[in-house]
C-alpha cells in the first residue's frame, strides 16, 4: 500500500515516452457497467457490495490475473491524506474519494487502475508517459476483454456500452493528452489554436490559470463524442489534431530561439535561479517556473536537470503529497515553505548526479 | 475582485475552461483554487463541465409537449422519471435508455455524432452482433461488385455471406 502513496511508483511520472518534450501523458478511460443492476446513482449499499464482490472475483480469474498482479484498495480503509495522494497521482477521481462503497484496483506500475462504484460501476483507466494513446488503448482493451470474459456488461446493440451519463454512452471512451505548450502561449498563438481544436469536436482546458496563460502552460485535450465513431476513429482524430499542435509548438520554439534568444534565455535562467534558492513558493509560481525550466531543458539552455522534473514536481508539490511527506496538517504558509524546500532538494539531486 | 466561490478573499487565480468553443472564466482565491485543483483530475478524466452543458441541453428540451395531469412515465426497472434524469444528468439503470429512447434521441444527435454505436462489441456477449455487422458490410460489397460487374468477386462474397448466415442460424 505504501508504494502507491510514494511518488516514484507511477510509470508515467518516472519514464518518458514518444514526443515527451511536448506530450506529458496519454490517458484512456473506458466506462463499463454490469448488466441488470442499477447504476451507482440509484444503487443501494447491497448493490454496491455486489459490484465490489464481482470485481474482487474478477481479479482472481486467470484472464485478469495474467495481466496483474493487482491490488484492490477500499476507500473506507484509507485515510484522507492517502486518498488525496491517489487523486493527485490521477489514480482515482475526487468523487471516488467521497464514496464509502468505492474501491480502486491498481497494478503496481500504476499504468492501469480500475475505479469501482464511481459514476459507472467500472472505469478502466490506462495512463502512459508521452504520446502513446494507441498503446494505452490496447492495454485498456485487453483489460476490458479480460473482465468481460467472466462478467456480463450492460450493452445494447444500437447504443453500445450503456453508461450512467449519456455523454459517455457508446464506446464509453475518453481519450486525453496532457500537453505542455509554453511557446504557443509566449507567442500568443494559443487561443487561436485552442479555439480551432474545440471546433473539431474536442474539449480543451487549461489545467490551472487563465486560458491563454494556463498555469504551467499545461493543457488537456480530449474527445467529446463517444457514440457514432469507432474507438480507432476517436483516437485517430485526437492524435491527428495533437500532431498538428506539436508541430506548431515546435515551430514556435524555434521562432523564439531565433527572434528573441536573450529574452527567452533570461526568463528561463531567472526561473531556474528562483527555484534553486527561493524559501517560499506558492503553487501558482511553482508551476510557472517549472514550466520555464522544462522549456529550458527542451531548448538545451539548461543542462544536467532531468526533463521529468515538471511532471514529477507538479504532482509532488500538491497538498496531499506534501502532507504525506511531512506528516502534519499544514496551513498554506507552511506548505509554501515546504514546497520551496522540496523543489530545492530535487534540483540538488540532479546536480549531485552529474 | 472577490473570489466567486467563497466571496471572502481576493480572487488571485483565474481559471478558464473551453468546452465546444464556449469559454468560462473562474475567478478564485488561492484556497478555493486549491480545491478546484482537485477537480483538475475531473478535467483530466474528462468527467466535466459536460454535465452542465448536458443539463443546459435538457432544459432546452423541456418544451416537449406534456400531457396535462397524466403522471410522468417512469422506468419500470428502477423508477426514475425523465424530469429526475434532467436534474441529475444520470440515468438510474441500463433500461432507462429503452424507456426514454424517444426523448433521448434528439439529445443524443445534438451532443453525440450519431445515435448508433459503431465501435467495440463485447467479445463473449456480443458474438452474433459482430457477425451481423460483418454480414451487413459484405452485402453492401456484394451489391457494389455486381453493379461494377466484378462477378467472380460477387460469387466469393455470396459464399461467405451464406456461410455466416448458416453460422448465425445455428447459434440462435
Ligand atoms: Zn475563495
Ligand atoms: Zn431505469
Amino acid at each position: 500500500m505504501n508504494n502507491y502513496l510514494s511518488q516514484a511508483s507511477s510509470k508515467w511520472l518516472r519514464e518518458d515516452g514518444p514526443e515527451s518534450d511536448i506530450v506529458i501523458s496519454s490517458r484512456i478511460r473506458l466506462a463499463r457497467n454490469i448488466s441488470d443492476r442499477p447504476f451507482t446513482t440509484l444503487a443501494t449499499d447491497i448493490n454496491q457490495a455486489q459490484v465490489l464482490n464481482a470485481m474482487q472475483g474478477a481479479i482472481q480469474t486467470p484472464e485478469l490475473a495474467k495481466m496483474g498482479p493487482f491490488d484492490m484498495l477500499f476507500m473506507r480503509e484509507l485515510n484522507d491524506v492517502g486518498k488525496q495522494v491517489l487523486v493527485e497521482k490521477h489514480l482515482i477521481s475526487p468523487a471516488l474519494k467521497e464514496s464509502h462503497n468505492a474501491a480502486v484496483v491498481i497494478r503496481p506500475d500504476e499504468e492501469i487502475s480500475i475505479m469501482v462504484n464511481e459514476e459507472d460501476h467500472l472505469r478502466i483507466q490506462c495512463m502512459l508517459p508521452g504520446n502513446q494513446l494507441d498503446k494505452a488503448y490496447e492495454l485498456a482493451d485487453q483489460i476490458d476483454d479480460a473482465l468481460e470474459s467472466n462478467m456480463d456488461y450492460a450493452f445494447d446493440e444500437e447504443k453500445g456500452y450503456l453508461t450512467a451519463c449519456p455523454t459517455n454512452v457508446g464506446t464509453g471512451l475518453r481519450a486525453s493528452l496532457m500537453m505542455h505548450l509554453p511557446a504557443l502561449v509566449l507567442t500568443g498563438q494559443i487561443n487561436r489554436i485552442l479555439t480551432a481544436v474545440t471546433q473539431v469536436g474536442l474539449a480543451v482546458r487549461g489545467i490551472y490559470g487563465e486560458g491563454s496563460d494556463a498555469l504551467g502552460n499545461l493543457f488537456q485535450i480530449s474527445n467529446q463524442v463517444t457514440l457514432g465513431h469507432s474507438e480507432q476513429d476517436i483516437i485517430g482524430n485526437l492524435e491527428g489534431v495533437a500532431l498538428q499542435i506539436i508541430e506548431h509548438e515546435r515551430a514556435a520554439r524555434q521562432y523564439l530561439m531565433r527572434e528573441s534568444k536573450e529574452t527567452i534565455e533570461d526568463r528561463i535562467c531567472r526561473s531556474f535561479g528562483i527555484l534553486a534558492y527561493a524559501r517560499q513558493m506558492d503553487s501558482k509560481e511553482a508551476m510557472q517556473r517549472l514550466s520555464d525550466v522544462r522549456l529550458g531543458i527542451d531548448l538545451g539552455i539548461i543542462k544536467g536537470v532531468s526533463a521529468g522534473i515538471l511532471k514529477e514536481l507538479m504532482v509532488a508539490t500538491q497538498p496531499g503529497f506534501l502532507q504525506q511527506q511531512y506528516g502534519s496538517e499544514m496551513n498554506p504558509g507552511l506548505r509554501d515553505v515546504k514546497r520551496a524546500a522540496l523543489i530545492r532538494e530535487r534540483l540538488r539531486m540532479d546536480e549531485a548526479n552529474n | 475582485m472577490l473570489c466567486e466561490r467563497c466571496g471572502k478573499n481576493d480572487a488571485t487565480v483565474h481559471y478558464t475552461e473551453i468546452v465546444q468553443g464556449q469559454k468560462t472564466v473562474y475567478h478564485l482565491c488561492e484556497s478555493c483554487a486549491r480545491e478546484k485543483g482537485e477537480e483538475t483530475y475531473k478535467a483530466m478524466a474528462g468527467a466535466f463541465a459536460f454535465n452542465q452543458l448536458w443539463s443546459g441541453l435538457l432544459n432546452f428540451d423541456n418544451s416537449l409537449p406534456q400531457v396535462a395531469n397524466s403522471p410522468e412515465p417512469a422506468c419500470e426497472t428502477c423508477g426514475m422519471t425523465f424530469s429526475q434524469f434532467t436534474k441529475i444528468g444520470r440515468f438510474g439503470c441500463p433500461d432507462c435508455y429503452e424507456t426514454f429512447a424517444a426523448r433521448l434521441e434528439p439529445l443524443l444527435k445534438r451532443i453525440q455524432s450519431s445515435d448508433h454505436h459503431t465501435g467495440k462489441v463485447p467479445k463473449r456477449q456480443g458474438g452474433s452482433i459482430s457477425v451481423k455487422r460483418e454480414l451487413g458490410k459484405l452485402k453492401q460489397e456484394m451489391q457494389l461488385s455486381i453493379m461494377e460487374e466484378r462477378f467472380e468477386e460477387a460469387a466469393r462474397l455470396r459464399d461467405r455471406i451464406r456461410y455466416l448466415e448458416q453460422q448465425l442460424g445455428s447459434q440462435e
